[in-house]
């Protein structure tokens, strides 16, 4: 039974991989979008850049794994394929485990060149152990919250405007542009009720150097999120096939 | 699990919010047999089919598949059934060998046996040559072919086929019948839906007549002709076409059956065809209508369906306008 879910998944992830990577969706929201506003920061201000890539990281996490979520979900819900997964002798979770996975495996990708490329062009040197404890984490979250959003809906466009608005949140309030501890009292409690939150603070850690205590947080933290996340989309899923 | 029935459902009640969809039926289908659902749109086929492949729950009524509760032992069913959905959905970036391969990964074929399995599927369904074409690509009926292909790579021991033919032209629907006709050859149980009368007719060992969520009959398709062949039919063709006059009809004949079957025929259901001929020719004449021909009909199965059924066959022709709605 493991056996079969564990194949499930990673066929499943394969096979996404090769289907919707390079749809035009995953490529505007998520390689486009996180490179334009990368770009954007760096022209208008090349010296006060590298205080500004953790958020950029961050963000490009949040937009990359989101819009593959888009993508590897909705897709195959409009089409009624999602159903041939459904039909094999795998779990549900698994099924969703899979679209997941997809979504952070393209993140990954779009964070381990965006981080590599501008830490090259700055000469950056971050903690890769630290980078790692927070990216991985990060990555199946924000894929969990996308994936959370898309089962409730069913075209790609749908999907891809109900994911800005968390986006847009998260990207004003949780310290990506201007630092948390600079906002009024008010909006900080806000901002640590978002996942994004640790996400920078953690890769400010990894970037500018901090206690490994302290990085650990943060990724348990988002664990913690992703099980939020996860568990309701589970069950928004069951609920389609009832 | 040798002699149990390959389906049995007792009781399956759905509904959909306040829309019942199928209201309490009951069946049983036999290892080794073709089994069809006829039925006009919206009659409830697909959601009979969901609900024992396990893509809904049923509001109420128990269903098992090869003496398998499908409300606790679907992930063992689902090893031993294949589903071809109303809708050919496959992935239309991958070819038609590569959407085969992944079903074959996706449902375990040991991976000594899959590609071997996929050329022999595609080759059984007369798509080898496109083996390397894209979905998308492919013509209707071969998306067809290759959806249907694609449900049997796990080599399952039961077959759902959601109206296989709907849609196709003649020829293609004709190569479809006749690959499914093989497979109960080679043992597969195979449960299918149609609106196509000739379908049910040419395929089923056994065909139930479904209407607005209820079985109506369950039969051999002879045995639901031989319910026609009760009573006479006899058919009038007009040298031109008159709906108010079929209603006139229907009242006049209170006790018989008047059915439109084409625009300038109709059919009459029942009476002694002597008494039929007079009032047929007699109020015709009153109407200024010119009979043209005047038949009596050896029942088919599309009788015995407007027998039981009390529709007109014209309601399973229409042209379904395609849901491509997946949820449910
Ligand atoms: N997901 C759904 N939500 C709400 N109602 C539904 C849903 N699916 C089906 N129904 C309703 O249930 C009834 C039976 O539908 P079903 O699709 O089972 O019919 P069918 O016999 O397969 O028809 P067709 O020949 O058009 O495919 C219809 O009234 C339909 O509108
Ligand atoms: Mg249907």
């Amino acid at each position: 039974m493991r056996r079969d879910n564990l194949r499930a998944i990673f066929y499943i992830v394969l096979k996404d991989m090769r289907t919707y990577y390079l749809k035009p969706p995953a490529i505007s929201w998520g390689i486009a979008f996180p490179v334009v506003w990368i770009l954007a920061f760096y022209l208008r201000n090349p010296k006060s850049f590298e205080e500004l890539l953790p958020g950029l990281v961050a963000m490009t996490i949040l937009f990359s794994t989101t819009a593959a979520e888009a993508v590897v979900i909705n897709f195959e819900l409009r089409l009624g394929s999602l159903e041939r997964l459904l039909l094999a002798p795998v779990s549900l979770p698994a099924v969703l485990l899979g679209k997941i996975l997809g979504g952070a495996l393209f993140g990954l990708l779009m964070t381990t060149v965006v981080t590599t490329g501008s830490a090259i062009i700055l000469g950056a040197h971050p903690q890769v152990l630290y980078l790692i404890l927070i990216v991985l984490p990060s990555l199946f979250t924000f894929a969990a919250l996308g994936a959370l959003l898309c089962v409730s809906v069913k075209e790609v466009f749908e999907a891809q405007t109900l994911l800005n608005l968390p986006r847009f949140v998260m990207i004003f309030l949780c310290g990506v542009v201007y630092p948390v501890s600079a906002m009024p009292k008010a909006l900080q409690y806000i901002a640590y009720l978002m996942p994004l939150t640790y996400t920078v603070e953690g890769l400010r850690y990894s970037f500018t150097g901090g206690s490994i205590y302290s990085v650990l947080i943060d990724a348990l933290v988002l664990v913690g999120f992703s099980l939020i996340f996860i568990y309701p989309a589970f069950g928004l899923l069951r609920r389609k096939f009832e | 699990m040798n002699n149990q029935k390959a389906i049995q459902v007792s009781g399956l009640t759905k509904y959909y919010g306040e829309t019942l969809a199928v209201d309490h039926i009951s069946f049983e289908v036999e290892k080794g047999e073709i089994f069809g659902f006829l039925g006009p749109n919206g009659a409830g086929k697909t959601t009979t089919i969901r609900t024992i492949t396990g893509l809904s729950k049923p509001t109420s009524g128990e269903v098992s598949v090869l003496g398998l509760e499908v409300s606790s032992k679907i992930l063992e069913i689902k090893k031993h059934i294949g589903v071809v959905p109303e809708i050919s959905n496959l992935y239309d970036e991958l070819s038609a060998f590569d959407n085969l391969l992944f079903m074959a990964q996706l449902f375990g074929v040991p991976r000594s046996q899959r590609r071997k399995r996929v050329e022999a599927l595609l080759k059984m369904f007369g798509l080898f040559e496109r083996k390397n074409s894209l979905f998308r690509t492919l013509s209707r009926g071969m998306k067809r072919s290759l959806t249907i292909a694609s449900a049997l790579v796990h080599e399952p021991q039961i077959l759902f086929l959601d109206e296989p033919t709907a849609g196709l032209d003649v020829l293609a629907a004709h190569s479809l019948r006749n690959l499914i006709h093989n497979l109960r050859e080679q043992g597969i149980t195979i449960f299918l839906t149609t609106h196509y009368l000739e379908e049910a007719d040419f395929l089923c060992d056994r065909v139930a007549i479904l209407l607005r969520g209820k079985i109506l009959k369950v039969g051999t398709p002879d045995s639901l002709k031989a319910v026609a062949e009760e009573e006479s039919i006899i058919e009038f063709s007009f040298k031109k076409g008159d709906y108010q006059f079929v209603k006139d009809l229907s009242q006049r004949l209170p006790e018989l059956k008047v059915v439109p079957v084409e625009e300038t025929k109709i059919r009459i259901y029942g009476g002694i065809p002597s008494f039929v001929f007079q009032s047929v020719l007699e109020f015709s004449k009153e109407k200024g209508l010119e009979v043209l021909s005047v038949n009596s009909i050896k029942p088919t199965l599309e009788d015995a369906f407007i027998k039981i059924t009390g529709l007109s066959p014209t309601v399973m022709r229409v042209e379904k306008e395609k849901r491509t709605n997946a949820s449910g």
